[in-house]
């Protein structure tokens, strides 16, 4: 059986002239928490939603959860969780309006929606606020709620883009719990982020710079390789050229 | 199937707890009804005038006496001297005043004719022209009366018939331009606000990520719509028949298929327009001044478009509200079938697979 869930090969998107995603090529493991990194406009965002099926990439090839993303986007997008930048729950709904209704556009039956959000809702303790409108929450408990609500359908790879911005660095280490958790359950986690430490939580992290990836490994390999004391300074060498 | 419905489910959430949409859906029809129906209107009712009478007659007794017996003249005042006429108007007490001449009986007899002067005030010029076009009604009235005495040989006697409005209530008139609107601004206002909400908050970017596809996202977001305008027109109508005692003529079953037709229209510009605004801010101006004014000012609702010059007159014509409010005032106030308003509705059907088409291909550059 083929472990790589997602493989890329000289995947590259136009913007006219410009090159936002300039042929990137590489792959990822089944169960792996991914970091996909790089700074404000190095085109992390772009290369997400082609894999994601929103967005169709000008060359290249890429496979993900075994579709083709030039012609089975649908099936991809079954098969795949996807938690924005934007906070994305409804506001007006409560919390458990919400998991069921994002259960049920991934096509859960009644029953297993009923089951998940039980053991959701006790899973990030949120039984007091069940039937409260999730514009009462603190934002940390939206961005757990958001994440437990995108992996939902047991995708067998989640992407995360930036998942944990705005947040008290005692919700983000709460948050990847969660995301050890999902990756401990076989679901491969595709992140993007902008926290150097974040980074470290990571399996192996690949770095973007002007639309191309310059650096992929461990954390740790990586250190050694550019002879950096954390992550911060390898992305900073990196970024700086 | 069952993913839709959860869908619609989370819009009616949406529009039920938010009070704003509450009020634009069922206050504002009720509210726009009542007020056109009660408020705004084109007929006059116990008008206040005063009377200058420098005879004194038994004619121009007799005159005043009709006026004052006619439900929509209340005889205010009577004054002495054409000096007290500046006055009284100035004081706003009368929108007019009636000026009887000099020996009025004798002038009658004597040679044949005999003058009053009627003085509007004109500052509200429909009211001025309805006053007097209502004095000399009676005017005319008391002098068939006088001729039925005397032997006149020959004689034209116009006599105007107003038909399908006899009463000539404005309510009436109304009625048509107010569900125009309301369904305009319920469909294509609260639709193109809803979609570009979901874009402004993020969530449309996850509902493409969903397996839901695209179009049922769409028919999703307007199905409460086209729920939700089509009970407003159900209110509308029973208001109008209701409280107003309008007829409806036509066939109702007819007028609901054309304002079915009316609201998808309205709903594909919605669509349309919330492809091009990112903001609710912005799909809510655009809406506003690219749809509720032309509708207003241009579809023949208030200002009669054959008054128009001649450019608004074209422009006109590419208003669906324009169409719309020409076939429901047929059905409504003409009872007329399809066979005559076939034009107009096939006018109306070509607008809306136009911008239906139009806005499935905008939408879908959008998501590349």
């Amino acid at each position: 059986m083929n472990n790589k869930v997602i493989q890329v090969e000289g995947l590259t998107k136009m913007f006219g002239d410009f090159a936002a995603v300039n042929a990137i090529t590489f792959e990822v493991e089944k169960g792996e928490i991914f970091g996909f990194l790089g700074a404000n406009g190095a085109g992390k965002t772009t290369a997400m939603k082609m894999l994601i099926g929103i967005s169709i990439p000008t060359a290249g090839k890429a496979n993900v959860a075994g579709f083709d993303v030039f012609t089975q986007a649908e099936e991809i997008k079954k098969n795949i969780g996807y938690m924005s930048q934007k906070f994305a729950l409804y506001d007006d709904l409560t919390v458990k309006e919400n998991i069921a209704f994002f259960g049920g556009i991934y096509g859960l039956p009644r029953k297993r929606i009923k089951e998940k959000s039980k053991a959701l809702i006790e899973e990030l303790g949120l039984e007091k606020v069940a039937n409260k409108l999730v514009a009462a929450l603190p934002l940390g408990w939206k961005q757990k709620l958001s994440f437990s609500v995108s992996i939902i359908h047991d995708p067998k790879i989640v992407f995360l883009d930036e998942p944990t911005g705005g947040v008290d660095p005692i919700t983000r280490r709460q948050f990847w719990e969660l995301i050890y958790k999902a990756s401990h359950n076989g679901t491969t986690v595709f992140v993007t982020t902008h926290y150097m430490d974040e980074a470290e939580y990571c399996d192996r992290v690949s770095i973007m710079v002007d639309g191309k990836i310059e650096a992929l490994d461990t954390p740790k390999k990586l250190k050694e390789q550019f002879n950096a004391a954390n992550m911060n300074d390898v992305f900073l060498k990196l970024a700086r050229g | 199937m069952k993913r839709f419905i959860g869908f619609i489910k989370k819009e009616f959430y949406h529009i039920f707890r938010d009070k704003r949409s509450l009020f634009i859906l069922f206050g504002m029809p009720i509210a726009q009804i009542l007020l056109f129906g009660f408020a705004i209107t084109n007929e006059i009712n116990n008008v206040d005038i005063a009377i200058l009478d420098h005879s004194k007659d038994a004619t121009t007794k007799e005159i005043i006496a009709k006026i004052a017996a006619s439900e929509y003249f209340s005889i205010k005042q009577i004054i002495e001297k054409e000096s007290d006429i500046e006055s009284i108007f100035k004081k706003g007490k009368v929108k007019a005043v009636l000026n009887f001449e000099k020996d009025f009986s004798k002038n009658l007899i004597k040679e044949n004719k005999a003058s009053i002067q009627i003085i509007t005030d004109a500052t509200d010029p429909n009211t001025a022209n309805t006053i007097s076009n209502f004095v000399n009604a009676i005017l005319q009235k008391y002098q068939k009366q006088l001729n039925k005495k005397i032997t006149i040989v020959y004689q034209i006697i116009p006599e105007s018939r107003m038909i399908y409005n006899t009463e000539l209530k404005s309510v009436y008139m109304f009625v048509p331009g107010v569900m125009t609107i309301i369904l305009m601004l319920v469909s294509a206002m609260m639709t193109s606000i809803s979609i570009t909400r979901e874009k402004e908050l993020g969530t449309m970017e996850i509902l493409l990520v969903s397996p839901l596809k695209p179009i049922q996202v769409i028919i999703g977001k307007v199905f409460p719509y086209i729920f939700l305008s089509i009970i407003n027109a159900i209110v509308i109508v029973l208001l109008s028949i209701f409280i107003f005692k309008m007829p409806v003529q036509g066939s109702l079953f007819l007028l609901g298929l054309e304002s079915v037709l009316f609201i998808i229209s309205a709903l594909a510009l919605g669509i349309l327009i919330s492809t091009v605004s990112e903001t609710q801010q912005t799909a809510m101006m655009i809406s506003l001044m690219g749809l509720m004014l032309p509708v207003i000012l241009l579809s023949g609702f208030i200002f009669p478009i054959s008054s128009m010059p001649f450019p608004l007159q074209v422009i006109s014509n590419i208003i669906p509200a324009k169409w719309f409010i020409i076939i429901i005032k047929a059905i409504m106030l003409k009872g007329v079938g399809l066979q005559f308003v076939w034009k107009e509705t096939l006018i109306l059907l070509g607008m809306t697979v136009f911008f239906i088409a139009l806005s499935v291909k905008k939408y879908k550059i959008r998501l590349e």
